[in-house]
């Protein structure tokens, strides 16, 4: 479904990735994984269309995206979870939700997309008033990937969707994930949480220093050594 | 717009049909001066609306409006000095001008990922760029100034000359009408653009906001509606100075409204002119009649009000009346 090829990207005279390819199938979770700074979320952003990278190609099904602004790439279908939960803080819940379904792909179905996401995430329904910054940040969490939603993706992006949550959270927000993926969607997972993100991918990229080092299914990643050492601190 | 009138509760209603009602009749009761007064009062409701499009709703900070103003204020003066355009019609050329002068800022600033500060140093620069280009500029009579005939006696609605009265009721209108403009912009999807923009540029951006083109549309109304003012302003003091026209304090002035009154609200703006003002105007008056020649006082007495009110209520005037008036809409 998404292809990355020879991807490199700089900013200035650092480079962010280093002939970065990597093969996203439909229907399957791919983590992302690496130490701070390897360049995880500088991929994601340069999927999104936010940084234009200097050599490489993109392809989401048939389309050659590299370099398209975002709004362009979003409306393709690619979906981004921001890192951060960054939802508008002084907007209420509901214009959250509606802002995401501004792409001209989902703003006729918006009424509908907005059922669907209200029954995935009950406590949003019970907030739709209250302004968004007032939010825990759990619920915050699902207030962005819920946004994302009512875009209609096929292909959710999401970037350290458990960073600064506690632990019950975190649960729930990596079930929320699972369960849009049982239902046919596309993920790309960036974790810090390296065990758990293993666990449910399909697939699994490790990210040092802007180039692919490793990969393989979550399953073998697991049980490599040198990830078991590095990152699980095995 | 049938809408957002139901949204007010029944005695906001009634406050504003009174406001409105006293604003239409004031020219029967008070005195020449007053009314005066009552005109600078709208002319600074109506480019506070201006302004706060950019800042209070796509978050953008222009410190250089004087720019649109001085732009939109030659346009139509000198059309009709030279070509003998009268402002109803030179008013749409001047916008035409002022809005592709704030497309040239904007797209300088934003194409180029200029932001924040450095964006707002950028609007001063051309603001004081084009004021050294006019005092330089023969055709509209260089550091000279421009003038336009003064009558008196005429009564020329068409060509803008007249008394007070008519150019406080042309004042009143187009402080009602960018009112009723903004509040519209406000809950219509490029007005919901501009506030996730203003909150979070890069959220925005992820969910597919093209984040410079919302910019763009804002800076384009906000430059073309300041260029309105200007004309008013040309036709209304009938001489026009580079110096003064687009001086910083000009943009200075035009921005402490909406800041008094309440960023990104829809009655901040006029809230803040009603304050700031009539206060600035009496102390004028007193410093004339008391002898006093201080120059810049009126500025540094501007800037005390702005810290007392900015340091008693950080986000305005306008959110703490309204909660006070139970005129702000309940968070159901």
């Amino acid at each position: 479904m998404l292809t990355v090829d020879n991807l490199s990207v700089f900013y200035g005279d650092a480079q962010a990735l280093d002939d970065v390819s990597l093969a996203v199938e439909a229907g399957t979770i791919v983590a992302i994984v690496g130490a701070n700074g390897a360049g995880k979320t500088s991929l994601i952003r340069t999927i999104g269309g936010m940084i234009k990278p200097a050599t490489g190609r993109i392809r989401f099904r048939d389309q050659e995206i590299a370099g398209w602004p975002s709004h362009l790439v979003c409306n393709l279908g690619i979906g981004q979870v921001a890192e951060g939960r960054q939802v508008f803080p002084s907007l209420t819940v509901a214009e959250n939700l509606d802002m995401g379904a501004m792409l001209p792909r989902a703003r006729a179905n918006r009424a509908r997309n907005r059922q669907r996401v209200e029954a995935m995430f009950p406590k949003l329904s019970e907030r739709l008033g209250q302004a968004a910054g007032t939010l825990s940040g759990g619920e915050q969490q699902m207030l962005a990937i819920g946004r994302c939603l009512m875009g209609e993706p096929e292909l959710i992006m999401f970037d350290e969707p458990s960073l600064g949550l506690a632990p019950s959270i975190v649960h729930d927000v990596l079930k929320a994930i699972r369960d849009l993926n049982a239902s046919g969607m596309t993920c790309v997972l960036v974790e810090q949480n390296v065990a758990v993100s293993l666990k449910i991918a399909n697939r699994a990229y490790v990210l040092e220093n802007g180039r692919v080092t490793l990969s393989g299914t979550g399953a073998e990643l697991l049980a490599d050594e040198r990830v078991r050492q590095a990152y699980l601190g095995l | 717009m049938t809408a957002l009138w139901n949204e007010i509760p029944r005695h906001g209603k009634w406050l504003t049909a009174l406001l409105l009602l006293v604003f239409i009749a004031a020219p029967l009761v008070v005195d020449r001066y007053l009314l005066s007064v009552l005109v600078l009062v709208l002319y600074f409701a109506y480019l506070g609306q201006a302004w706060n499009l950019l800042m209070g709703f796509a978050g953008q900070l222009s410190l250089g409006h004087a720019l649109y103003l001085g732009l939109g204020a030659y346009t139509a003066t000198t059309l009709w000095l030279l070509f003998g355009i009268g402002p109803w019609i030179g008013v749409f050329v001047a916008i035409a001008v002022a809005a592709a002068a704030g497309l040239i800022v904007g797209w300088l600033g934003w194409r180029f990922g200029v932001e924040g500060v450095y964006f707002a140093l950028l609007t001063i620069a051309f603001a004081e760029f084009t004021r050294i280009g006019f005092d330089h500029l023969g055709l509209t009579g260089a550091s000279g100034g421009l003038f336009l005939p003064v009558s008196p006696t005429a009564h020329d609605w068409w060509n803008l000359n007249g008394g007070v009265h008519l150019f406080y009721y042309v004042a009143l209108i187009l402080a009602i009408a960018a009112t009723l403009l903004a509040a519209w912009l406000r809950q219509s999807p490029l007005g919901y653009r501009w506030l996730a923009v203003r909150e979070d540029p890069e959220a925005a951006q992820a969910v597919g906001i093209n984040v410079f083109r919302v910019r763009m549309i804002a800076m384009l109304i906000s430059a073309g509606m300041t260029a309105v003012g200007g004309v008013f302003y040309g036709f209304y003091y009938r001489n026009l100075f580079p110096s003064q026209i687009f001086d910083i304090s000009r943009s200075i002035e035009l921005i402490l409204g909406p800041i008094i009154g309440g960023l990104g609200t829809i009655f901040g703006p006029i809230v803040g002119a009603i304050i700031l003002t009539p206060v600035g105007e009496s102390l004028t008056t007193f410093m004339q009649s008391s002898g006093l020649n201080v120059p810049g006082a009126k500025s540094i007495f501007y800037g005390i009000i702005l810290m007392i009110i900015i340091s008693l209520r950080p986000s305005g005037v306008w959110p703490w009346l309204a909660k006070h008036l139970r005129l702000d809409r309940p968070k159901s």
